[in-house]
């Protein structure tokens, strides 16, 4: 390992600059792969989420990602053991928004709403063991389309 | 255990019945029975029970079974482990050979012994006297189906598909009567309830036992209608007249 700091304090000024260049393309080189992660060619496979419902979820969508399945275990504590029945995180109003246009359900495929990421992730779901997959009308769902 | 001294029971039980006398025009010590907002959690201001008038209940009729089974989603073609969350039972004198037909179902106790024995408290009274599974917690273990005095319970063995969407259902769990809390959160009344009524029959009354003014509590009184197993004292929110 070269100790970069000893060096460039005995350099000269023409010296440093060019340190400076390569420090700032081995920047640019350790970018690269996570940018080509992101790209359709990757290596890596990612899921594929078909969104049936675009628009604004009832959160936003990064922290859906990371928090979704700590909103559904607070509403279901509490309705289940208090009676508060509000929209806003239920499950029934999830699967209603998300479920397939063509399957009706938010499981049952490689595409499906909760599945794909599910299978990618290799995390079990467990809620559809009693809770129906399917959208159901008249339940209305909120946060579509806003 | 000391024995339970029924006689100041009686006087407090009087002294709730006092409390809800309109003190003036308009004003009670505790309010009235009202839907709630879907916010609003479940309050003890209010317990739910039900009255069964035995007299006006028919042998041939199943109609709160039917119902129960399409409004919980249970299966319609029964097995000898199908769950069963209401059941007629008939009764029949020997003497006599009279015979009474009734429903009975979880008969959702002030203090059940399904939530005592249970080992994770998945099985739990609700804040308005609704006895209740939390099947996040249950893990199957059937103590509450052996310390329920009513078989109230069911134990679900096969896996289920097309659950209702408000009444989720699925094996390893065990379930029973939940007084069809999703529509009385919906200030509606159980399906049995609507569906006796609808037959002609009228033989269940549902309302709120702490309003004394209820139209439950007054036919309770004036059939004098006590629950199964009085000597449990288990304080059950479903009473019986006529048997």
């Amino acid at each position: 390992m070269i100790n970069r700091q000893a060096l460039a304090g005995r350099a000269t000024p023409s010296v440093r600059a060019w340190w400076r260049t390569v420090v700032a393309f081995a920047c640019a080189l350790s970018v690269l792969p996570a940018m080509a992660a992101d790209a359709p060619a990757s290596r890596v496979p990612a899921p594929t989420v078909a969104i049936a419902a675009p628009g604004k979820c009832v959160e936003d969508t990064p922290f859906m990602l990371r928090n979704h399945m700590e909103l559904l275990k607070h509403h279901r504590d509490k309705t289940v053991r208090d009676g508060i029945r509000t929209t806003q995180h239920s499950l029934a109003n999830c699967v209603n928004c998300h479920a397939s246009k063509v399957t009706g359900r938010v499981t049952g495929g490689k595409d499906a709403f909760c599945e794909s990421c599910h299978k990618f992730s290799a995390v079990k779901l467990d809620c559809w063991d009693c809770h129906t997959d399917r959208a159901q009308a008249g339940l209305a769902a909120a946060g579509a389309g806003k | 255990m000391s024995e339970v001294n029924t006689g100041r029971r009686q006087v407090l039980a009087w002294g709730a019945a006092m409390a809800g006398v309109a003190l003036a025009p308009g004003v009670t010590l505790f309010e009235l029975a009202q839907a709630r907002s879907p916010e609003e959690a479940a309050s003890n201001k209010v317990r739910w029970g039900m009255l069964v008038d035995v007299n006006r209940c028919a042998s041939d009729c199943d109609a709160c079974v039917t119902a129960c089974d399409q409004e919980n989603g249970l299966p319609q073609t029964k097995t000898p482990t199908s769950a069963q969350w209401i059941r007629k039972v008939e009764l029949k004198d020997l003497r006599t050979g009279a015979t009474k037909s009734a429903p009975v179902m979880c008969q959702h106790c002030a203090e059940p012994p399904c939530v005592d024995v249970c080992p994770t408290g998945a099985s739990f009274k609700r804040a308005d006297g609704i006895v209740l599974v939390d099947r996040h917690t249950c893990i199957g273990c059937r103590y509450c189906m052996m310390a329920c005095p009513y078989q109230a319970r069911s134990f679900v063995h096969e896996p289920v598909t097309g659950q209702k969407p408000e009444v989720p259902r699925g094996k390893g769990c065990v379930e029973s009567c939940t007084l069809c809390v999703h529509r009385i959160d919906r200030g509606g009344t159980p399906a049995c309830v609507e569906a006796c009524a609808a037959s002609g029959h009228k033989a269940i009354v549902f309302g709120n036992l702490n309003d004394p003014n209820s139209e439950l509590s007054q036919r309770i009184a004036e059939l004098r209608a006590a629950p199964l197993r009085p000597d449990l004292r288990l304080n059950q929110g479903v009473r019986y007249a006529g048997i």
